[in-house]
């Protein structure tokens, strides 16, 4: 039962696939999936929070100052945040 | 002390599953396996065993049910026939998978449509590839070997995979037999208490049945297969030491008079007993025909396929399903597979029998045996054939 990264082998494939590590999701990081990414323009937020109660990746977090921040690691870019925001604080932009 | 009981299988089935002392058993009716649950759901009742019947709305949330209580580490038993099997289809591959010892006796059902309740093998069939070892009991009394021998088998720490155990459709389940049944100290006595391998509980944390991305996908499938093809070594070790305690012998291949047999028939199930009236009928009029039961059917055994047809002109492969639009029957397509290339491979021939309920007698296996044995000379004109179909 041990924990281990990527099994070479099968023979290392822990029994039925079984994950002894928890949370251990966040080691792959979605933001690779991206094509655009959230831009926030503070000056129009309204610190509501309805981009971090929609974004179904949960990667949206409050900083010191009350506004909100996607953490791209996990970002996939889907604009649900954007389409969500109803001041229009968030425009989404194309990736490079 | 082992007692002999005259009952109707199914409940018998029933009382198996009691001697192993499940603690969770979840199961939705269908006939005819129906019986198999009821009882067991009575023996809760009256207190006789100590476990959770759990009522589902469906045989897909009977599977769910057992796969969530199995991962907790109960040992678990469902039942279910024909359209219920296929109902559990999703969660088939998943018990495997998780590698959950869920064992599960499947009274055979003809799918529908036109809708049949009756006996043929098209429901274990199409979940031939799900990674569940799969046996076959041709009697009452192996059905309630097999399930005492089934939780062992299944929960062994090298095995760790579900069970089925088939028995068709009122030819079993609806027939009284007289059975031995061993008593709880000797049940005990050979069945270990399970011991799982992880369970969820918030205190041991581990994750079941989780994302498997495309380059992990392949090594997991391999080690699914492995673990199904490696359990063979464990279930024959069962088996042995089930014939030194209770001194009836299991094998993947039963062989009934095939000494010196040009012919063999091969079957599967309720329909072997059937066979066995033939070929001594036919031995009497000095005819060498033999006869094969298949009662391993995954992992299939192979080698013990190879040595069984050594030295037979012809092998009459039967099948109690159809593979619509196929190359045979699925028995006979995977012994075909098994036996090509093979030095001295007998010539194949595939009858399917039996479907939805349609009798079959000791004189058709007769008839079919007399019209293989000219296979060998004069090839058969279709790969298989649905025997006794009218307008054929
Ligand atoms: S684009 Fe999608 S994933 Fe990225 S922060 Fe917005 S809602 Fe979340
Ligand atoms: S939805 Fe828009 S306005 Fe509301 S907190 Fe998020 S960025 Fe600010």
């Amino acid at each position: 039962m041990t924990n281990k990264k990527r099994p070479e082998t099968w023979q290392e494939v822990n029994l039925g696939c079984m994950v002894f590590s928890p949370g251990n999701a966040s080691e792959y990081h979605t933001g690779s999936w991206r094509d655009r990414r959230p831009v926030y323009d503070n000056s129009k937020c309204i610190k509501c929070g309805i981009c971090y109660i929609f974004c179904p990746e949960g990667c949206i977090s409050q900083d010191a100052d009350g506004y909100f921040v996607a953490d791209l690691d996990y970002c996939k870019g889907c604009g649900i945040c954007a389409h969500e925001c109803w001041p229009g604080a968030i425009t989404m932009l194309q990736e490079g | 002390m082992t007692r002999r009981t005259g009952m109707e299988i199914a409940f018998a089935a029933a009382e198996a599953v009691a001697l192993c002392k499940p603690d969770v058993v979840a199961a939705y009716p269908i006939t005819p396996n129906t019986h198999i649950p009821e009882h067991l759901s009575d023996i809760v009742a009256d207190g006789r065993i100590d476990a959770d019947f759990i009522c589902v709305e469906s045989e897909h949330s009977a599977l769910s049910a057992c796969c969530g209580a199995s991962a907790a580490g109960a040992r678990t038993f469902t039942a279910t026939s024909s359209q219920g099997l296929l109902f559990m289809a999703e969660v088939m591959p998943i018990v495997s998978a998780m590698r959950l010892p869920v064992v599960m006796a499947i009274g055979n059902r003809a799918l529908s449509a036109p809708i049949n309740i009756w006996n043929d093998h098209s429901d274990i069939m199409s979940q031939r590839d799900t990674g569940w070892i799969s046996v076959f009991a041709s009697n009452g009394q192996e059905v309630v070997d097999m399930v005492i021998q089934g939780f062992k088998i299944a929960e062994h720490r090298d095995v760790l995979l579900p069970l089925n155990i088939n028995l068709d459709g009122f030819q079993l389940t609806h027939v009284v037999e007289p059975m031995l049944f061993p008593d709880q100290e000797e049940v005990e006595r050979f069945l270990p208490e399970y011991k799982p391998y992880a369970t969820v509980h918030p205190d041991r944390v581990v994750s079941m049945g989780t994302l498997g991305m495309p380059e992990i996908f392949n090594e997991a499938m391999k080690a699914k297969d492995m673990g199904l093809i490696n359990s063979k070594k464990v279930i024959l070790e069962v088996w042995r030491e089930w014939e030194e305690q209770f001194g009836r012998k299991h094998e993947p291949i039963e062989a009934y008079r095939t000494e010196g047999a040009n012919v063999l028939l091969l079957t599967v199930g309720s329909m072997g007993e059937t066979a066995e009236v033939a070929i001594d009928e036919l031995r009497d009029r000095k005819m060498p025909a033999g006869l094969l039961k298949l009662k391993l059917w995954r992992p299939f055994p192979l080698e013990e396929l190879r040595k069984a047809v050594k030295g037979a002109k012809v092998l009459a492969v039967m099948d109690r399903a159809v593979s619509c639009g196929g190359s045979a029957g699925p028995v006979c397509a995977e012994v075909k597979s098994a036996l090509y290339g093979e030095p001295g491979c007998p010539v194949i021939v595939n009858y399917i029998i039996g479907l939805g309920g349609r009798d079959v007698t000791a004189e058709d296996f007769i008839q079919i045996v007399e019209k293989a044995a000219k296979a060998d000379k004069e090839k058969p004109k279709e790969a298989y054939e649905i025997y006794g179909v009218r307008g054929s």
